[in-house]
């Protein structure tokens, strides 16, 4: 592991020394002229694909490709939540792969990524929802998925800051809750530095301000190599996993992808004592709720609703969500905003990810994360690795593939018709 | 928040306005091969920068305006009706 094995022997040695002689988690290589497959977005996702390219399927000389700096887009820019409550059989059986990798993620990784399973709890407001909320979490229980359900009052019991709205206070009262014991949160950041350290050490070269600039294909139209910021580079792989952005760098190879980019906010209050210990969302309000490590109220609403990259955010949505948790959390009325940002989200046209082979041979594409991209990290990685390796996908992505929207093979989990915007 | 300059109502608040989505997607003949109907349905340009695009002036006049509006600043160009561009 780059720097050592992190232990308690290695905690204490450094102490010793005056912590002074900690080495660097990664090396900062150059650019070798020529890799066996190249990882196109250092983000967790493309971190991940990396480390268990190398880990599992043998392959050592990779590098990822990171314009900026890693774990800089969306493993920032989220609100670090991981789940596997989905209905569909491939989602419900991809997330709850991801589920069980994070689950053993620190000890694989030897680096504490902070996963807290606290409980993922979703609030039903109308006999509508009750009954949509009921079947998905009976189908995650014939998935062999934690999935239990809560009366009004258990949930009162479980979160005793919620407000009901029995009294009226609430447009929506809320019926029932349902709860994901094994679901909670973990450090986003944690998730691409311990990606990148396992990686790293296992001799992929993380090259980052390296910005691909175009792919070069030969007179059979496979790949060859691709054009950087920091020089063209042979290859005969690169798997693009840059969500939020999968349409420019895809566009460089002139594919077109059924995904339109939008902006999901994100707000931290100031921090205050602790009061929320589970994770609380709510399709009916659309905003979803929890206490950081740190103490500050960490709030997610829904998209903004239209294209945009600015990764900025506008107030209308700002202002939607928090009415809405002012409803349901009385008590964090008085509290102020900190912090705001908006992450780009690859929104596809049925909500669900395209992990797979594209039209041009060695090119391959992990994207089409709506907003759920972080709690994939871990299977996203280990399936798009696979995938890689073996030119052909796992049973667990073989339904993700780029080609089902012309099969009428869609994935559409909401049920919510052709619309980004919509899922 | 952006203003949308309506050429009937004049500078609106975007919460007034409901997104159509890219303008430049045309449907096709009935009559048309299944792959330009995936391509009508499902597939977009998502320009980064200047994109043109469909708003319905719900809370207004109920125009449909065709607005070019740059994805990266928001910045707004030209708005025009979408029934005098004949799509």
């Amino acid at each position: 592991m780059g720097g050592g094995r992190y232990s308690f022997l290695s905690l204490a040695k450094n102490a010793l020394s005056g912590h002074k002689n900690w080495q660097p988690a990664i090396r900062h290589p150059e650019p070798k002229a020529r890799y066996d497959a190249v990882i196109i977005g250092g983000g967790g996702h493309g971190l991940a694909t990396a480390y268990y390219l190398a880990k599992l399927h043998g392959m050592k000389n990779i590098a990822v490709l990171e314009r900026g700096w890693i774990g800089g887009g969306n493993t920032g820019r989220n609100t670090t939540i991981v789940r596997s409550n989905y209905l569909l059989e491939p989602n419900a059986h991809f997330y709850e792969h991801s589920l069980k990798l994070w689950e053993g993620l620190s000890a694989d990784l030897n680096f504490n990524v902070m996963f807290s399973q606290r409980s993922v709890i979703n609030t039903c407001h109308t006999p509508g929802e009750v009954e949509a909320t009921m079947r998905r979490y009976n189908a995650m229980r014939l998935n062999g998925i934690d999935a239990e359900f809560l009366s009004a009052d258990e949930l009162k019991r479980r979160v005793p800051d919620i407000n009901l709205g029995r009294d009226g206070s609430m447009r929506w009262p809320i019926m029932c809750a349902v709860s994901q014991p094994r679901g909670g949160v973990a450090r986003h950041d944690a998730v691409a530095w311990g990606y990148a350290r396992g990686a790293d050490s296992l001799g992929v070269d993380i090259l980052q301000n390296c910005e691909v600039t175009g792919f070069k294909r030969g007179s059979d139209g496979a790949l060859q190599g691709v054009e950087t910021s920091r020089g063209y580079i042979e290859t005969p792989k690169a798997g693009v996993a840059v969500a939020g952005h999968s349409g420019h760098v895809m566009a460089m190879a002139d594919i077109r992808l059924p995904i339109e980019s939008h902006l999901l906010q994100a707000f931290v209050s100031e921090p205050v004592k602790p009061f929320l210990d589970v994770v609380v969302s709510t399709g009916a309000l659309h905003f979803y709720i929890s206490q950081t490590d740190k103490g500050e109220v960490l709030l997610g609403g829904g998209l903004d609703g239209y294209n945009s990259y600015s990764q900025r955010g506008t107030i209308p949505n700002i202002e939607e969500v928090t009415e809405a948790a002012v409803e349901m959390f009385p008590n964090i009325s008085r509290l102020k905003w900190m912090r705001q940002w908006a992450g780009v989200m690859d929104m596809t046209m049925d909500g669900s990810p395209i992990i797979g082979k594209t039209p041009v041979q060695g090119l391959y594409l992990d994207g089409g994360w709506c907003y759920g991209g972080f709690k994939a990290t871990p299977g996203s990685g280990w399936c798009f690795a696979h995938t890689i390796a073996h030119d052909e996908p796992h049973e667990l992505n073989a339904a993700f593939t780029l080609d089902r929207f012309g099969r009428s093979a869609v994935i559409d989990e909401k049920g919510a018709g052709p619309y980004a915007k919509a899922h | 928040m952006m203003l949308i300059p309506c050429p009937h109502c004049g500078p609106r608040p975007e919460t007034e306005f409901v997104y159509g989505g890219d303008a430049n997607v045309k449907r096709p003949d009935p009559a048309a091969p299944d792959a330009e109907w995936t391509d009508y349905i499902y597939f977009r340009d998502n320009p980064k920068g200047a994109h043109r695009e469909l708003w319905l002036h719900a809370a207004g006049c109920h125009s449909w305006l065709t607005v070019e509006r740059d994805t990266v600043t928001h910045a707004i160009g030209s708005v025009s009706y979408t029934k005098d561009s004949g799509e």
